[in-house]
This record gives structure tokens, C-alpha cells and sequence, in this order.
């Protein structure tokens, strides 16, 4: 969906390249995380994408077209974005901000009117009540919801998002997480979200970018980056040594055994009075090992959103998913 | 009679009208400035003082300066004295508000720090509230002394002498050699005093 | 409640205006300033000092206005900083010195009058403006960019509706000290209640001078709390 070829970026003036020979691919419908140090390169790799910034050489391919041909205003209206403090117009009313983007592409009063509503709902926000709200009126997860809203208003099947979460507090961030990605299970878009937060990115990314210094060190899954850091600076950033963390890291959802199909309905049922836990898939390997300590078990199930189990993680296994990382 | 020849011929009047203006603006400043600085740090004090002194200066300014010297003449008669009288009126607004918002947005932590080490009030104002807002105060004197010294310029109207004498009495012959002498040099005073008091203030800010 | 108020200050102040020059027509001093004061003659002056105020501030927005605007464009931003340092200098020329210098140009007359008035207001709008868009949150400009929307509509739909609070107050500024200096122009042919504080100086009439230092006061405030109110209603 997105190509990056042989890009650099050199910025006036400079003495190095701001990033350098960028050359990977993002899938349509995945969220790919740009995760680095400040000064990495990741907001600069982003911005390029919706011609924020030019490059000094190379192609970026969208959909098959490469971007320099397309109309720049034509581009950017076909593509979400979210900034830190979502950049909502502070002079504009909620349903204002929303409307900006459909304004520009001509839609009619009424489909834009509709569509503030529906998008206000998506993002569990009651139309009638914030629709006519100023930013200055919302927290700080409200203002990220609308922005969210207003990015998704012409339905642009790309969204760039940079740090979007990053002046929220621990607990509304983490929230907004699973919020949004909620969200995306329903919209599929393919995106590319910008943090400096490695735990972020493993709980968000289907894809994770590790860059420094302006090149990509290691471009693979959140699982593959947890098991195989193929750079002392990946290891570094994925705590390393501490193997601690790294179950913090893993997802219950990515490492669970998956129950054989058929089986999940009676199992579970049957231990129905057992002591286990059932944890989510989003619930962290940690949680799961807290979970096993609590109960005395090897093991615990987990169970999807809908509260069906759908499958079960280990002690043994987690042992040696941990041990691989090089427990002392 | 070309503008060399015409400076040349009327320097020394020139020079007195050019001292006598600075002396106007210089006395004018020193009341000014010690009366703003004295009510801007009595009005910390007091809330409701404040507000009222605040907007007294604030209408004080939007009384044209010729309005207001002219109003004087009826109750002061004309020369010097009415024109300091107006000066210092009309430059009170920026050294009174300069010299409270300076003491006010102060860090209230530095101010209890200090109570809490034992400080008199008269010491806290001494050493931590004038020096921490010696800046803002410096920048409303260097506003108060420029606007002083173009508001001295229409005091000649009312017989206070000084380069305004020149103006007036250029447009009412019609000389304008007169004219533009005395607007040239009364513009380049202000730009000097703007470009040193702004250096002042800079020196202080660091 | 606000405009509520800000109306009953506004009637007031013009009852003022209007009951002190009543008292001066009715009861003068003697015959030389029943002569001079007359209802006629004091509208007259306040209509041309009304023409003065308003021609030169309205000049004075259409010119200040979109050069701050072209220089805080990407094509002439290098010079945003140049241009502020010279009308820095600038507004620290004494009104009464502009005035002079126009009349050592252009002669005298109501237009010197107008000029003189237009350069002294360009001042206080130009820097403000330029203020103003310096002053807004690159981010939010990015993401109107980012977004897709239009430079022109970026401009018009964001910068500007968010600069406008600043842009007021420096047109508050300049229409305020207008309104003083344009007792000025009466010293240069311009006309305007300055003509009756002349008069009154020259004839010693302090009721003559009273009247012509204090309406242009009044006009002041008025304006001052007109203005007040445009700046809270576009900040909102």
C-alpha cells in the first residue's frame, strides 16, 4: 500500500542525512509503528508521506502511484492526520473541526452533517452534547477522540498519526489504545503511527520500525522484534537483559496456545468452578504469570472480547520464551 | 537658503530649545518615575486598589495629550508647570502597571520561601520583589520616557518651551525648514532613548 | 449582559458630550464665544474629525492588514523580521513629528492631515498583525496543511480567524490614538475639534477650550469600548 524506495532526507544546511536510504513497505489495512529516540528520523519519515516534507532523493509509493505525480492537496485529503495535541482548530466548534475536510471535497450539508454524527458515535462521543463544544471545552482524551473523528471524516483509507497519545495521562492513554484499536478493527485502515514508546508500539503495531539515526534497523512483527532483536540498540530499547519487561511486553493474545476449534465451547465450560483466571488478549504475558502464581496453576485461558476462551497460555512456554531473551 | 545654511544660522537656538526639552522631559520623569514606582508598589497591597488606580491611568492615556495639557491651562495657567504636571499624568500608566504586574507575577514559592526563612515584609520587598521585577519595571519606564518626550513636543503649544516651540511656530509661518528641524530632532531623541533604555533593559533581563 | 453594559457606558458618555456642549451653547461666557459655539459649528468639527479618524484608520487597516499578511508568507518571511525592527523604530516617532514631517512634504491640508494620521495608525496594526501570525501554534497550521486544505484556506479559515483577537487590538490602538492626534490637523488645515481648542486658546475662553478638549475624550472611550467588545466577541 505505502512503498518507501531508496529515500534520504537532507534539511538545509545539515551535515547529515535526517533519514537515509529508507526502503520498506507498509501492507494495506495494518498499522505499521515508527518507533525510534527523538531526532530518529520517525516524524520525518511520516511527514514525507503526506508531502509535509519533500524528499532529497528516492520514491514514495501509494497504491501503486508514486506520490510526486499526485496533486498535493488531492493527496493530504485522502489521508488522516493526527498530531500530539491533534491540532483541532481552537476557534471552531467540535463538529467544525470535523467538517473541515468534507468542506474542502464539497460535500453536501446533509452527508456532512450525517457524518459528524456517525463519526461522533464511533468515537463515543454523544452528538448532541459535544458536537457544539470547543476544544477548550474537552480533556485531554476527548480532544484525542475528536481528533480521531476528524481524521477518519472523508474515510481516507491512510492515516498518519504522530504521538498522537503522548501528552495523555498512563491511564487515559491505555484506554485510548484499546479504543482505538477497537476502532480499527472495524475500519482497517492502513496506518502509520509515529511514538518513542516501545510498549506502544508492541501493543499497537502489526508491523514495528525500529529507527535510529535516520535508518531502519530492524523492520518485523512485535513478536519477531521481542524474539530476535537483531540490533544491540533493539535489544536495548525492548529492556534487554530485563526479562522483566519483556513479559510486559508480550501479549497474551500473540503467545496463547490456540484452543482446537470445538473443544473451546466444552473445556472451559467444565472448569467452569476451577480456580484459573481467564485474562484478555490484550493482557500482558505478566499478567498472565501473576495470574498462574495467584492460582497455583501452569497455566490460565484467555478469552476474546466477545468473553469466549479461546485459548490458553502456559507456564512451560513462557519459561522459555522469556529464557530465550537471555535470563541471567 | 539651503538646510545647512538654515542650521547653521540658527544653532544656538537650536541647542536651548533641544536642552530645554530634555530638561522639560528629564524633570517630568524623575517625578514620574518615583510616584509610579511608590503607588505600583502600594497598589500589591490592595485588590480593589488596584483596579481603580489601573483604570484611572488606563483612561488618563486615551485623553489626547493636546485635550488634556489644554485642560490644564484653565486651573495651572501655561508654561513649564503644567506641562511636567501633564507629562507625569500621562506616563504614569506604564510605570504603575509595569511595576504591579512585575511585583505580582512573581513566583508566590520564591515569596514564601523567603517568609518562611524569616524575612520582614519590608526586607522580602527590598531584596527579593524590586530586584525580581526590576526588569518589567525598566521596560515601563523606557516606554513612559519615550512617550514623555514626544508629549513634550506638544507641551510647547502651552508656552513650556521646546522643540515643539519650533514645530508650532514653523507651521504658523509656514517654514519648512523650521518644521522639519524640529520634528527631525525630536524623532532621532526618541529612537536614542528607545535604543539605550531597550539596551538598559536587556542588561537587566540577563 | 456584557454588550448591555457596555451600551449604557456608551449612552452615557455621548450625554455627556451632548448635555456639556447644550451648557456651553446656552450659557457662554459672553458674545465672543456665543459667536465662536454654535450647535452647527460643533457638529460640523465633529463630523470632520470623525472623516479624519475614520478615512485615515480605514487606509490604515486596507494597507496594514495584507502587508502583514504577505510577510508572513514563505516568499517574503525573510523580511518580517526587518520590517518589524523598522516599525519599531517607527512607532517611537512622536505623532506631533510625523504630523510635522508630512507637512514639510505634502503642505498643508486636510489630506497632509489624513497621510500623517494613516502612517502614525499603519504602525500599531502592522506589528500586531505580523504579531499575530507569528504568535499561532505551527501545529495547528501543519495539521490545516496536513489535512489538505488549500494555502488560501488555510489563510482565510484558520490563520486569520486566529489571529483576528490581536489584529483588533492593534486597530483598538491605533483608532484610540487617532482619535487624540487628529486634534493635530487642525494646527495643518485639517479641521476637526482641535480648530475649537485653537480658538479657545487664542481668544483665553476656557469653555470653549473645556469643550473642545473633551470631546475627543469622550470619543475615545466610546471607541475604546466599542472595540473592547468586537475583541471579546473574535476571541470567542
Amino acid at each position: 500500500m505505502i512503498r518507501f524506495e531508496k529515500v534520504f532526507k537532507r534539511y538545509p544546511g545539515e551535515g547529515s542525512d535526517a533519514v537515509r536510504d529508507l526502503n520498506f513497505e507498509i501492507q494495506a489495512g495494518t498499522i505499521c509503528m515508527l518507533v525510534g529516540p527523538s531526532g530518529c528520523g520517525k516524524t520525518t519519515t511520516m511527514k514525507m508521506i503526506n508531502k509535509l516534507i519533500e524528499p532529497t532523493s528516492g520514491a514514495i509509493w501509494i497504491g501503486g502511484r508514486n506520490i510526486d505525480t499526485v496533486d498535493t492537496i488531492e493527496l493530504r485529503l485522502s489521508i488522516g492526520y493526527i498530531i500530539q495535541d491533534t491540532g483541532l482548530f481552537p476557534h471552531m466548534t467540535v463538529g467544525e473541526n470535523i467538517a473541515v475536510v468534507p468542506g474542502e471535497l464539497g460535500w453536501k450539508k446533509d452527508r456532512v452533517n450525517a457524518r459528524i454524527e456517525e463519526l461522533l458515535e464511533l468515537v463515543d462521543l454523544n452528538p448532541k452534547t459535544f458536537r457544539n463544544k470547543r476544544p477548550h471545552e474537552l480533556s485531554g482524551g476527548q480532544k484525542q477522540r475528536v481528533g480521531v473523528a476528524r481524521a477518519l471524516a472523508a474515510d481516507p483509507p491512510i492515516m498518519l498519526m504522530d504521538e498522537p497519545f503522548g501528552a495523555l495521562d498512563p491511564i487515559t492513554r491505555a484506554k485510548m489504545q484499546d479504543e482505538f484499536l477497537s476502532i480499527q478493527d472495524k475500519i482497517r485502515k492502513t496506518i502509520v503511527f509515529v511514538t518513542h514508546d516501545i510498549e506502544e508500539a508492541i501493543k499497537m503495531g502489526d508491523s514495528i520500525a525500529v529507527l535510529k539515526g535516520g535508518q531502519i534497523v530492524q523492520l518485523a512483527s512485535p513478536m519477531e522484534i521481542l524474539a530476535n532483536p537483531n540490533d544491540p540498540f533493539v535489544s536495548e530499547l525492548i529492556g534487554g537483559r530485563n526479562s522483566l519487561k519483556m513479559l510486559n511486553l508480550m501479549r497474551c493474545g500473540q503467545i496463547m496456545k490456540p484452543l482446537p476449534a470445538g473443544k473451546t465451547e466444552a473445556e472451559p465450560k467444565g472448569l467452569a468452578g476451577a480456580k484459573q483466571g481467564v485474562l484478555g488478549l490484550r493482557a500482558t504475558a505478566q499478567d498472565a504469570l501473576a495470574e498462574m502464581l495467584r492460582t497455583g496453576e501452569r497455566f490460565t485461558y484467555v478469552q476474546d472480547a466477545g468473553g469466549e476462551v479461546v485459548g490458553l497460555v502456559d507456564f512451560e512456554d513462557l519459561l522459555q520464551r522469556a529464557s530465550r531473551h537471555g535470563v541471567v | 537658503m539651503n538646510f545647512f545654511e538654515f542650521l547653521l544660522s540658527r544653532w544656538s537656538t537650536i541647542l536651548s530649545l533641544t536642552l530645554e526639552h530634555l530638561y522639560i522631559v528629564f524633570v517630568a520623569m524623575v517625578v514620574s518615575i518615583a510616584l509610579g514606582v511608590v503607588v505600583g508598589i502600594l497598589i500589591t497591597r490592595n485588590r480593589f486598589a488596584a483596579r481603580v488606580v489601573l483604570n484611572l491611568t488606563n483612561i488618563l492615556m486615551t485623553i489626547p495629550s493636546l485635550a488634556l495639557f489644554s485642560l490644564l491651562i484653565p486651573i495651572l495657567g501655561i508654561g513649564k508647570v503644567p506641562a511636567i504636571v501633564g507629562l507625569v499624568a500621562y506616563t504614569q500608566l506604564p510605570i504603575v502597571r509595569n511595576v504591579y504586574t512585575g511585583i505580582m507575577t512573581i513566583n508566590p514559592a520564591i515569596l514564601e520561601a523567603a517568609r518562611g526563612m524569616g524575612l520582614t515584609e519590608k526586607k522580602i520587598l527590598r531584596s527579593i520583589k524590586i530586584p525580581l521585577a526590576l526588569p518589567a519595571m525598566m521596560s515601563g519606564i523606557r516606554t513612559a520616557t519615550v512617550m514623555g518626550i514626544g508629549i513634550g513636543a506638544i507641551a510647547g503649544y502651552i508656552g513650556a518651551g521646546g522643540l515643539g516651540v519650533y514645530i508650532f511656530q514653523g507651521i504658523s509661518r509656514s517654514s519648512d525648514q523650521m518644521i522639519i528641524v524640529g520634528a527631525a530632532i525630536i524623532s532621532l531623541i526618541s529612537i536614542l532613548t528607545d535604543q539605550v533604555l531597550g539596551r538598559v533593559q536587556r542588561k537587566l533581563n540577563r | 449582559m456584557a454588550s448591555f453594559s457596555a451600551l449604557v457606558k456608551v449612552l452615557l458618555l455621548g450625554a455627556v458630550g451632548v448635555l456639556l456642549c447644550v451648557w456651553v451653547v446656552e450659557n457662554p461666557q459672553d458674545s465672543l464665544v456665543s459667536r465662536l459655539v454654535t450647535y452647527d459649528k460643533v457638529w460640523v468639527l465633529l463630523l470632520q474629525h470623525l472623516y479624519l479618524v475614520a478615512a485615515s484608520a480605514l487606509l490604515a487597516v486596507v494597507t496594514a492588514v495584507p502587508l502583514g499578511v504577505a510577510l508572513t508568507r514563505p516568499a517574503w518571511k525573510a523580511w518580517a523580521p526587518r520590517v518589524l525592527a523598522v516599525v519599531n523604530v517607527g512607532q517611537t516617532v512622536p505623532s506631533l513629528a510625523v504630523v510635522a514631517l508630512t507637512v514639510g512634504v505634502l503642505g498643508v491640508g486636510s489630506k497632509t492631515a489624513i497621510v500623517a494620521l494613516w502612517i502614525y495608525s499603519l504602525l500599531p496594526i502592522l506589528s500586531n498583525t505580523l504579531v499575530g501570525f507569528q504568535e499561532l501554534d505551527p501545529a495547528i497550521t501543519e495539521a490545516a496543511r496536513g489535512m489538505g486544505m488549500k494555502p488560501r484556506r488555510v489563510l482565510f479559515r484558520v490563520e486569520l480567524p486566529l489571529a483576528a483577537p490581536l489584529i483588533l487590538a492593534g486597530i483598538r490602538t491605533a483608532v484610540t490614538i487617532t482619535i487624540g492626534s487628529a486634534i493635530l490637523a487642525a494646527f495643518v488645515g485639517g479641521g476637526g475639534m482641535g480648530n475649537l481648542i485653537i480658538a479657545g486658546n487664542n481668544i483665553s475662553r476656557w469653555q470653549v477650550l473645556v469643550l473642545g478638549a473633551t470631546l475627543p475624550v469622550l470619543m475615545a472611550l466610546v471607541a475604546d469600548i466599542a472595540f473592547e467588545r468586537l475583541e471579546t466577541k473574535a476571541s470567542r
